[in-house]
């Protein structure tokens, strides 16, 4: 299988391409648009600051690349929120695949820890991504901004209110937890991902 | 709802782990790899790897091991030990590592927080502290708890928390060993004094401990080195019992 991971200025883009390889598919790095429109599969992962990383997309035209891909792309953390209208994060306008605006977490009483970083768990699992999965599922997030929930919500977490999880419209998908750090759940996440 | 963590650390030396182990089924007992993934496996949220190493060829070959753990484990994990200056954070961060703990170095130098989190983000930086209590108060230590300073723990704490650490690793010196228990009084202190998590060290020794470190000292996550390497207590009968306990953990 032609797996391609965006290559742009965000951290921790080698976990991604680690899980990849221990489901024994070797991704490619890349941000040359035709690479990105041929592979099977693309994932966006990233951690980093939105308005940083929007500018970088802008700069290398990967904005429009990404929008136009008809190939399944999967968003991971800020790649989530980056794949929204707007972020709270710098005052960003981000890539507008998703209906829904980035906000800051904002914490209403003093076990509201921001951000939101540890295990916690997948509620109302529906999509092709979560095949098989139960309700309550834990997984791996480190964010202190957040998606509301909206009609492309196809999973919702708990965290001083409910938010989502991941997101899912045509051939875009998006976790905002982080799928290559969630264990052997995860690890289905992903798989789930490379069978679509 | 967020789970509370269990955090088995591993300290390694020249590549190898120094504390003896009950694992039956791995390859190489002493291998930190192995043992990590073994932890993963067992239901451990989160690991950490403490490089005891003093040469220069140790440190070179931690690095090798953390670039060995970022292909093969797939749970976050935190690298400390010997960590000085930012340079030395971003080579862990590029070799796989997802957070770093400072110690001494931060007691030290305490604008290497600011540096760290201003780079890399909040989420990267654990401050560890090493404290004992005796009359004076909560002191803290440098260097594995062998010299002592003019902080206390609790304001040496708060000034972590603002400037910019995403989490506080505090291992009371008093208890480290005794497995009789977290030093759950000064943690529900820290927890309710500070904005950001607080990991429980030193004192493990039953289940129980770790119930009262989350119910009594209402810390976020908890670790432990020996009770785990030895087989004492595992993690999937530590977390049913929790869960019975109506702690939320990651089952």
């Amino acid at each position: 299988m032609n797996v391609a991971v965006v290559k742009y200025n965000a951290g921790n883009i080698y976990s991604v391409i680690h899980a990849l390889q221990r489901l024994g598919v070797n991704p490619i790095l890349t941000d040359d648009p035709e690479l990105l429109q041929k592979a099977d599969k693309v994932l966006f992962p990233g951690q980093g600051e939105a308005s940083n990383a929007m500018h970088y997309l802008r700069e290398h035209g990967l904005d429009k690349v990404i929008k136009d891909l008809k190939n399944p792309i999967l968003g991971i953390c800020i790649g989530q929120q980056l794949m929204c209208r707007h972020s709270e994060e710098g005052d960003t306008d981000c890539l507008g695949i998703f209906d829904a605006d980035v906000l800051r977490f904002v914490p209403q009483k003093h076990e509201d820890k921001v951000p939101h970083m540890g295990w916690n768990q997948l509620e109302g699992p529906k999509s092709e991504l979560f095949k098989g999965f139960c309700e309550g599922e834990f997984v791996y997030f480190v964010h202190s901004f957040y998606v509301p929930v909206c009609e492309n919500t196809i999973a919702t977490t708990q965290y001083i209110k409910p938010f989502s999880a991941a997101l899912h419209k045509d051939n875009f998908y998006a976790t905002q937890f982080h799928p290559e750090k969630s264990g052997s759940v995860g690890e289905r996440i992903i798989k789930n991902f490379l069978e679509l | 709802m967020l789970a509370k963590r269990i955090i088995p650390c591993l300290d390694v030396k020249d590549g190898q782990t120094v504390k003896g182990t009950n694992f039956v089924n791995l390859r190489q007992a002493g291998d930190p790899v192995e043992l990590g993934r073994a932890y993963s496996e067992q239901g451990a949220d989160e690991l950490v790897f403490l490089d005891i190493t003093a040469s220069h060829e140790g440190r070179k070959t931690f690095t090798d091991m953390v670039q060995r753990v970022a292909a093969e484990v797939s749970i976050p994990f935190t690298v400390g030990g010997g960590i000085s200056e930012l340079k030395d954070v971003e080579k862990m961060l590029s070799a796989g590592a997802d957070k770093v703990s400072i110690n001494s170095a931060a007691l030290r130098n305490p604008g290497l927080i600011d540096e760290i989190t201003y780079n890399f983000g909040s989420q990267v930086c654990v401050v560890a502290i090493d404290a004992r209590l005796d009359e004076k108060g909560w002191t803290c230590y440098l260097n594995g708890g062998r010299i002592p300073t003019d902080r206390g723990l609790f304001e040496w704490a708060h000034e972590a928390n603002e400037r910019g650490a995403g989490e506080i690793l505090f291992t009371s010196m008093n208890h480290d060993g005794v497995k009789a228990g977290f030093a759950n009084e000064a943690l529900a202190r820290l927890s309710e004094e500070l904005t950001i998590p607080i990991i429980a060290s030193g004192g493990a020794g039953c289940m129980e401990h770790f119930r009262d470190a989350f119910a009594v000292g209402h810390a976020d996550a908890a670790l432990a080195a020996s009770v785990f390497h030895f087989g004492e207590i595992g993690i999937p009968e530590l977390k049913e019992y929790l869960r019975a306990e109506k702690i939320n953990v990651r089952l």
